[in-house]
């Protein structure tokens, strides 16, 4: 099996996610599963291939310097479970 | 007891002056803007949206590395850098983390009369995250964002661990600063937070190969800040090393009013970004054409200025130094030497540059810091020329220094030029020498106790008599005439 169970505590936390004992017994066995999966990738031998991120070919497609307008604030709060003065308000956070 | 030595890096996050933002084309100034205003769906990271990255910003980031000797790599490109914090809206930062756009390079300063050299590590471009409030009275159970900031074009400077004094910190921050403003790469504000610096800070016995762990503070807002929560941190950590004490390798504040740094993020809790290249944006080829084009419209920087001043003009490096600070004040100094030799064509460059120095780094600085410690003419209705058509007025003993300073105070108030102040208040020098005599006479006449003085040998009265000259000239009269010509009227009398 390619994950433990301190594996998925360990991203549950990084993720914010609250995991029952139960629910983190059973990822482990289902993201294996997907992890075992995807190890037939490493059988292909790349040795010879340049790392890459990009599958398009594309290099420096970049934009001016140039400003258009944005949204209007009724929009950009639409989406907000709350807003307050402008603001979008969300449960305290405290870093 | 083994000797401890500081080791101090710094990372310093710069908002580039652009337009428009990082990775859209909303407007990169959310300075005193209203909340939310300045945003769209890419920098509010809705999904299925599509970044692009800002040419200028890119191409500023290069201008700096270029500046700083740093090597520019041919191939860049941007990566995820993950965290869950609400003022992360897409739950990643945009940032570079293999290939940066600058690696290496150096900042050159002088510190205590002699060139201290910081290797950087690196300078990269990523994107600033949003504004979040936690303290509104109103909504005390709440925090909140203001998504305007987020996508500001940040570019962030890493030292290496190369500084081992508070004072050589603060030399490298100034040096940095004053870059970035001569070649407009950033204003560069603190207050603004256009300029933000973390320090991370370890002490080790000297000689030790090894670093110890460091710490990260953070929330200094002021080089005087940032000089304190050094120097506070580095008498932590000493403390600890000599004690023993296992010093933990953390993320600690600084807290201004009591001077003391405080841990704000544990070793259980560090850091993992989990770091991947970023799929929407294709690698930055940066050719070498780009590059040396770059190069080329590279100004002047404040070393090179500073030692052309020496040079051309023949000033000490010290007045050089000052007067190359900014980029502005180089300019109306220069124009101000080029305006003068026009009015005086006898006279050697050198001569006049002297006298224009002269009155920069005196009269003239002491006005503009009374507007503000950062003001420059710019700020004012005085131009480099109006200088200069003051200075010819002393050359050529239409008004005396005294007049003159009178006359810039005046000119700094925006009562008109040099000339229209000269005649509006009848400050003319007295070159016509009976009337100047005939005040003499009446000094001399009034002040008969001074005279006696003078007389039997006290000379400091003479500085009395002189400054009544002036006071009834009302500084109309060149000093040391009317001292010389007080001798001899009183020599004659007795």
């Amino acid at each position: 099996m390619a994950l433990s169970k301190q594996d998925i505590e360990y991203v549950a936390k990084l993720a914010r996610i609250k995991l029952t004992s139960k629910e983190s017994e059973e990822l482990t066995e289902q993201l294996s599963v997907c992890l075992d999966y995807f190890e037939m990738i490493n059988a292909i031998d790349t040795s010879n291939i340049e790392p890459t991120s990009q599958a398009n070919n594309l290099v420096n497609v970049t934009r001016e310097d140039v400003v258009n307008e944005n949204m209007s604030v009724d929009d950009v709060l639409k989406n907000a479970p709350e807003h307050f003065e402008g603001f979008i308000r969300i449960p305290k956070v405290i870093d | 007891m083994k000797k401890i030595q500081p080791v101090i890096g710094l990372e310093v996050h710069v908002q580039l002056n652009t337009r428009s933002k990082m990775f859209c084309s909303c407007s990169r100034d959310y300075f005193n803007s209203e909340p939310n205003t300045k945003v769209c769906p890419v920098c509010l990271g809705m999904p299925g949206v599509l970044p692009v990255i800002n040419k200028k910003a890119v191409n500023l980031t290069i201008l700096t590395g270029l500046a700083f000797d740093c090597s520019i790599s041919p191939i860049s490109s941007f990566a995820r850098k993950n965290y869950p914090y609400p003022d992360l809206v897409k739950g990643y930062q945009i940032s570079q983390f293999e290939e940066p756009l600058c690696i290496g390079g150096k900042i050159s300063f002088m510190l205590n009369n002699e060139i201290s050299e910081v290797s950087l590590e690196r300078i990269h471009l990523e994107e600033d995250t949003a504004r979040l409030i936690h303290n509104n009275s109103t909504v005390q159970d709440s925090s909140l964002m203001d998504i305007n900031r987020s996508g500001v074009p940040l570019m962030e400077v890493v030292s290496d661990p190369d500084m081992h004094s508070a004072d050589q910190a603060i030399g490298y921050l100034k040096k940095l600063r004053q870059t970035l403003r001569y070649i407009d790469v950033s204003d560069a504000d603190m207050e603004k937070g256009s300029f933000r610096c973390d320090a991370n800070i370890s002490v080790r016995y000297e000689g030790d190969k090894t670093l110890g762990n460091k710490v990260e503070v953070k929330n200094m807002n002021s080089f005087r800040s940032i000089h304190r929560a050094i120097e506070t941190e580095i008498e932590r950590q000493s403390k600890m090393l000599n004690a023993g004490e296992e010093i933990v390798q953390e993320t600690r504040g600084f807290v201004d009013a009591k001077g003391i740094t405080v841990s704000q993020r544990s070793k259980e809790q560090a850091h993992d970004y989990r770091y991947f290249p970023e799929p929407d944006l294709p690698p930055l080829f940066n050719s070498d054409l780009t590059i040396s084009n770059l190069k080329t419209s590279l100004k002047e920087l404040p070393n090179i200025k500073s030692k052309r001043f020496e040079k051309q003009y023949g000033l000490l490096s010290e007045e050089s130094e000052l007067l190359a600070s900014t980029k502005q004040t180089a300019d109306n100094f220069e124009e101000s030497v080029k305006e003068y030799q026009k009015l005086l064509k006898n006279n050697t460059e050198i001569e006049l540059a002297k006298t224009v120095a002269n009155w920069y780094m005196g009269d003239i600085a002491k006005q503009l810091n009374q507007i503000s410690p950062d003001a420059e003419l710019q700020d004012t209705q005085v131009s480099p020329r109006h200088i200069s058509e003051l200075l010819q007025l002393i050359h050529k003993k239409q008004i005396t220094v005294s007049s003159a300073k009178v006359v810039l105070e005046k000119m700094f108030n925006n009562e008109g030029t040099p000339s229209n102040i000269v005649d509006q208040e009848g400050l003319g020098q007295l070159n016509n020498t009976d009337a100047i005599i005939e005040i003499i006479l009446n000094v001399i006449k009034n002040n008969e106790k001074a005279i006696r003085d003078y007389n039997s040998g006290k000379t400091s009265a003479l500085g009395y008599l002189v400054g009544q000259v002036m006071k009834e000239t009302r500084g109309r009269i060149d000093a040391n005439e009317a001292s010389q010509l007080l001798i001899k009227k009183i020599s004659e009398k007795k």
